[in-house]
């Protein structure tokens, strides 16, 4: 069981650090210069040498990065080159709506998605199935920006019943932010719990041909208690894979979810800090998100040892 | 991003269908809360070149020695008064009595001469440094006086201390000022929520505390026009200066609960020609596809028809204005004509980096569509402003064709630059430039001015099509909001509720 376990730490392990080379590497040979976006059309030579200076840009390259992996290790992420602040304090201030908006996105597409996908595998065939199909081949083709702004138009304008892109915070309560978050959480969710449904539902069917689902029924377990017990369990292992891989979806997807909802998030600082080459957030904020995808993978390697027996003996 | 438009035609409809409502305050009596398009990077004008952080500080938190109104004028600021000696060139500055900054300091002429000399020092990084260029020395003789002396005679010195870039700050909050500003203004720093707000509070040591009538002044920053539109609607905005969807205007403007003001900006929109390339190198060339253009049909698909066409680079609304738009004159068949007699019958094929701004995109096309009719091919390829746009067009000139609005006040000196972009070299527009900044009598100084525009006109060092509106939409009962934009400001000192 260990060995496993320590293979897929350092295979997670090697990934962060090629990631954090390459994106180093991308992002130095990115055209835009952080000094000119800052001064604009009208900054001289000289103006502009001066602003380098002062942000470390005259430095080597290989200095810069060694720089960049040293601090990181020691969690010193800088100093943002616009907002002239830690990136640690932006990046920790828009997670605590980043954070809360994915996990609620998380769970409201598997509410969803789990019954839904369930639910159609066991009417295969049937009106259920069909609707559950539409809803899954709707919420696939629709971006996800598209129903945000629906959602806009229809529950905060025409019935106000939420409010338009403004994140009170946390500072007021758990219902306000909750409130102010529940929008732009279904626009994200929507999509996912499409894909995830679809997913569910061929896992389910195709587990419901195999042999112990068929002694299980010769057993005489009720059809309910086969599909919960026998079938979902076992069905599980696809859901998990698409489950993680998701999350990786949900960052893309909460870009443009963000922006349309104005919402202060990790989303929308990654595309402000893009826009104005702020590369130190933006290599930070990447490399947040690699790490975090790795260890999602990582997490989703590990679900399976768990889940398949077979795996914990293998490599 | 080609829903961008199928969804704001939708978008449109949809919220014309919506109930009006009765919009109160956004944040209380008393309060304002306007929405930007774009958070600025720090507080500080002194070190970067961004509207945004002029569009939150200018007056506001910050005043300079004097300041420029709504109209474009000099006023007044922290100089109560001044003279200019006969030479020309000694200027002595009064300051204000018992101005404090926020943090309870008093302003001294110190704090003037600290803040120019750190402007023009090697080392600085203000962004408009060559403002800055013409001052010799900065003298103290009292803590109330300021005495300027300047290496040669500058027409425009006292409109150049107006600009942000220009304020005064006090060197105790110079490393700080970036993110918690200390200013002598009317409102002080109170909170930032990076993404969201920067929010500003009445500041009760003000001179004219008494005439300030807002108490607390919320910034917040929606760069989605639907989302903007979608909070003015809604009540949580008050006031949207510079809406970013022109073909949104028209919704409000038919909506009694908002006023609705289409003021001009500073922002030429000229699609500058590398007049390094062929064949752009050829005045002919250049005076041929300016005659291809119908600056009219293109604002009206560009900007939705608001917007003034221009001539030249320069603002009409800046004293010495003078209209050149009838000098080369929309006429497909001269300019075809004008193509053969350079030597391109057939026409040829060029391209225009095409930054993402949509006034940019919009204009784009409809230049491509408005060359075609004189047989030249435009081939559009977008670009990412400002970074790559910066590198690939700005700094290394790697283009034929590109568009984009210049957004500084006066700002005709570009063209009589060695290293621009345009490539553009003209002795006659340097000697005129050069005469203009050491010329100090004004109807003297606009009759130069006059000159170089007609001279950027005839040569057509780019094509100079209109200029960037500002589509104000704020809630009704709101008043002193700046209509048009002389400086990239949002001077809320006199705002009120009626």
């Amino acid at each position: 069981m260990l060995r496993p376990i320590l293979q897929r730490l350092g295979s997670a392990a090697v990934t962060l650090f090629l990631g954090s080379a390459l994106l180093f590497l991308v992002l130095e040979v990115l055209p835009g210069d952080p000094a000119a976006v800052m001064l604009g059309l009208e900054a001289r030579p000289d103006t502009l040498a001066a602003v380098r200076a002062e942000l470390g840009l005259d430095q080597p390259a290989l200095l810069r990065y060694l720089a960049w992996v040293g601090g990181m290790i020691q969690g010193d992420f800088g100093l943002s080159y616009t907002y002239r602040v830690p990136v640690a304090d932006l990046i920790a201030e828009r997670l605590s709506l980043t954070v809360p908006l994915a996990l609620l996105a998380i769970l409201i597409s598997t509410a969803l998605a789990l019954p839904l996908g369930t639910l159609a595998a066991a009417k295969h065939g049937k009106a259920a199935d069909a609707g559950v199909m539409l809803f899954a081949q709707l919420g696939v083709a629709v971006p996800n920006f598209w129903i945000g702004l629906l959602l806009i138009l229809l529950f905060s304008l025409t019935w106000p019943l939420f409010p338009v892109g403004s994140f009170p915070g946390w500072g007021d309560g758990l219902l306000p932010g909750l409130r102010a978050l529940f929008l732009p959480a279904v626009a994200l969710a929507l999509p996912q719990a499409a894909i995830l449904a679809r997913v569910t539902r061929a896992a389910v069917l195709e587990v419901m041909g195999e042999d112990y689902i068929r002694t299980a029924r010769a057993k005489g377990l009720s059809n309910r208690r086969i599909l919960i017990r026998h079938a979902l369990r076992a069905a599980l292992l696809p859901v998990i894979t698409i489950l993680g891989l998701q999350f990786s979806f949900l960052v893309a997807g909460a870009i443009l979810v963000e922006n349309i909802f104005a919402l202060p998030g990790l989303g929308r600082l990654l595309y402000q800090a893009m826009n104005q080459r702020d590369v130190i957030v933006v290599k930070d904020v990447a490399m947040l998100l690699a790490a975090f995808v790795i260890l999602v993978n990582l997490l989703v390697d590990l679900a399976y040892l768990w889940l398949d027996p077979r795996l914990r003996r293998g490599a | 991003m080609r829903y961008t438009y199928f969804i704001r035609t939708v978008s449109v409809l949809a919220t014309l269908l919506i109930s009006p409502a009765v919009l109160a305050q956004a944040g209380g009596p008393g309060t304002l809360t306007l929405a930007m398009p774009i958070e600025p990077p720090n507080l500080d004008p002194t070190s970067a070149a961004a509207a945004a952080i002029r569009e939150v500080t200018y007056r506001n938190i910050y005043e300079g020695l004097t300041r420029i109104d709504r109209t474009g004028a000099v006023q007044p600021a922290l100089a109560e008064s001044w003279t200019l000696a006969a030479d020309g060139l000694t200027y002595i500055f009064k300051l204000r009595p018992n101005v404090l900054f926020h943090n309870g300091s008093p302003l001294t002429s110190a704090d003037v001469k600290f803040s120019l000399d750190r402007a023009r020092a090697p080392d600085s990084t203000n962004a408009q440094k060559p403002l800055f260029e013409p001052i010799a020395e900065v003298s103290t003789p009292d803590p109330l006086t300021a005495v300027i002396t300047l290496k040669r005679p500058t027409g425009l010195f006292l409109w150049n201390l107006g600009w942000g870039d220009a304020v005064i700050m006090s060197e105790r909050n110079i490393a700080t000022n970036k993110t918690n500003p200390i200013g002598t203004g009317a409102f002080k720093f109170a909170s930032w929520t990076r993404g969201d707000r920067i929010v500003l509070e009445k500041n009760p040591a003000f001179r004219d505390a008494a005439t300030v009538k807002l108490t607390k002044v919320t910034f917040r920053f929606i760069s989605d026009a639907q989302a903007q539109v979608s909070a003015l609607k809604a009540g949580e905005v008050d006031a949207m200066p510079n809406l970013g969807a022109p073909e949104l205007f028209e919704a409000f403007q038919k909506d009694a609960r908002f006023k609705t003001v289409a003021g001009n900006t500073e922002g030429e929109v000229v699609a500058g020609f590398n007049n390094a390339r062929k064949p752009f190198d050829d005045v002919r060339v250049r005076r041929a596809l300016t005659q291809a253009v119908d600056r009219k049909a293109l604002i009206d698909a560009a900007y939705n028809g608001s917007g003034q066409p221009i001539g030249s680079h320069f603002s009409p609304s800046q004293p010495g204005y003078v209209d050149l738009t009838g000098v080369l004159p929309y006429d497909p068949k001269a300019a075809k004509a004008g193509l053969a007699a350079a030597g391109y019958p057939n026409g040829f094929t060029a391209t225009l980096r095409m930054p993402q701004m949509t006034y940019a995109r919009r204009a784009a096309e409809v230049l491509a569509a408005m060359f075609q009719d004189v047989g030249v091919t435009l081939k559009l390829e977008p670009i990412e402003f400002p970074g790559q746009w910066l590198d690939q067009v700005f700094k290394r000139t790697d283009y034929d064709m590109t568009i984009v609005a210049h957004t500084e006040p006066l700002d005709l000196g570009i063209y009589a630059r060695d290293s621009y972009y345009f490539n553009y070299q003209s002795t006659e527009l340097k000697t005129l430039m050069a005469d203009v900044a050491a010329t100090s009598d004004t109807s003297q100084r606009l009759a130069l001015l006059g000159q170089a525009q007609r001279r950027l006109a005839e040569d057509a060092p780019a094509l100079f099509l209109f200029l960037l509106p500002k589509l104000g939409v704020w809630n009704a009962k709101l008043t002193g909001l700046w209509e048009n934009q002389p400086i990239p400001a949002n001077d809320v000192v006199d705002v009120a509720w009626q």
